[in-house]
This record gives C-alpha cells, structure tokens and sequence, in this order.
C-alpha cells in the first residue's frame, strides 16, 4: 500500500521538492545514509525526466510519484505521461544532447547506472520508472 | 541548496566555480552564465565542478551546450571533478569521452592537449 505519494504539477521548482519529501522517507524507513543519498540523485533524475516530458506534452497533468515500504525494500515509483524511452545505445553520446534540450533515454541511461534495481514499465497512457532499494533489518516502516 | 557561480580569470582561462544543485531549475542560471562568458569573448572555459552537491541530466545537456558555443570560436571547455558520483554520470553517458576532466583546477589551466 502506497505510504507517501506526491502529485507535482510539472514545473522545475517541484523536482527539488520531490527530492526533499524522497529524502526524508528513506531515513524514516530506515535506508542507509549511502543509499539515501543515490535515493536523492535517483529521483531527482526521475523526476527531472518526467517534468520534462509532461511539460512537453502534457502540462495540465501532474506527475505522479510513489514511495512505498514493502517485503522487497523501499520502493519508488515516478509515473509520466511520456513515451517509454529506451536505454541510450552506441550512439554518439553528443548527438544525445541536441541543442540545449535533452533525449529523455539520457535519463534512464542515467538511473540505470546509478540504481542497481530499475525498471521502465510502459503503459497505456505513459511510463512508470520504478526504483527499488534493499532495506536493512526491518525495524520500523514509513508508516 | 541553490546554486552558487563565482568566475575568474587564470592566465587566458576563465574558471567557473559552480556549487550547490544543477538541476532541472537551476540549470537555465547555468546556461545564462556560460552564454553570458562566451559572448564577453571568454572562449577557454573551466568549469570547478567539485562543490556540486547534484547534478541531473539537464545539468549535462547545459554543460554540452557550453561546449559547443566555445567550440564555435575554437575554444575549450574544461571539467575539474574528483567526485566518484559525477564522474559515474559522465561515464554512464559516454561525456568522458567528450569533456576533458581533470583533477584540479590547476591541471585544466595548465592542459593544452
């Protein structure tokens, strides 16, 4: 069952927002300090990767972001309306970045190097990212 | 914690000292700045990444932009970055092979190559 969830309206400022609430969640589940902070840059990026899509094609829909606390470890989950990107390939890493904008694969090549357990789950109307952590002895949950 | 630019000039580099967050909101700040240097006709650029607490992909897609203006005037830009965590970034994303790093500030006012 989900314990903390955000809805952020797709605007920058929001992103730093999403990485204090992941933050603070991770030490309340008792996450160590290490992962707490890969947690921070993790959904940071997530976050960064869905506002810009939703900007781009959906700007009245707010991006949905998930953390839960369940038998596998802590869970996080950001879903956007966007098209599933695919891991960056052997392409040319410059062509990636085409003017000042950014290919969203850039993103999950991003997340997939910093987080060992990620997942790019496509869906009807978008993607969902999910981003798991094992947590230490279970000693309390977020709730 | 927002993010910080202080610049100077070292010989015919102009040192670009960045801290605190570079992200998707603050990263326009970023891109200002690197325009703002390139158009005073500052085309040798070395960017201190070592007081950066984050960086996301847009982050990246600024520094990029960066490179290419200064490459328009046959310039250079340099990274100085000894973090494990951003140099993971660069290397997941295939930028080592496009930005030289360098481990002090020192070493990029001195590179040539």
């Amino acid at each position: 069952m989900p314990t903390v969830e955000l809805l952020l309206s797709p605007q920058p400022h929001h992103v730093r927002t999403a990485r204090l609430v992941g933050v603070a969640a991770a030490r309340r589940a008792g996450l160590p300090d290490e992962l707490v902070d890969e947690l921070r840059w993790a959904l940071g990026e997530a976050c960064s990767r869905a506002v810009a899509l939703h900007a781009a094609h959906a700007p009245d829909v707010p991006v949905r972001v998930v953390l839960r606390d369940d038998p596998t470890g802590l869970v996080v989950e950001v879903v956007d309306v966007g098209p599933e990107g695919l891991p960056v390939d052997d392409t040319d890493p410059a062509a990636l970045f085409d003017g000042e904008s950014v290919d969203p694969r850039v993103s999950l090549a991003v997340l997939g190097g910093l987080v060992d357990d990620m997942e790019v789950l496509p869906g009807p109307g978008g993607t969902t990212v999910r981003l798991r952590w094992p947590l230490p002895a279970r000693v309390s949950g977020l709730s | 914690m927002d993010l910080s630019l202080e610049n100077r000039t070292e010989g015919d580099r102009t040192v670009v000292e960045v801290g605190g967050e570079i992200d998707v909101y603050t990263a326009p700040k970023l891109r200002e700045k690197l325009i703002d240097l390139v158009s005073a006709g500052n085309y040798h650029l070395v960017v201190d990444m070592e007081a950066v607490e984050f960086l996301d992909s847009t982050g990246l897609g600024v520094l990029v932009g960066g490179l290419k203006r200064v490459r328009a005037h046959e310039g250079s830009l340099r990274l100085v970055c000894t973090q494990e965590r951003i140099l993971k970034i660069f290397r997941i994303t295939g930028l080592t092979k496009v930005f030289p790093i360098h481990a002090s500030v020192a070493e990029a006012v001195a590179a040539t190559d």
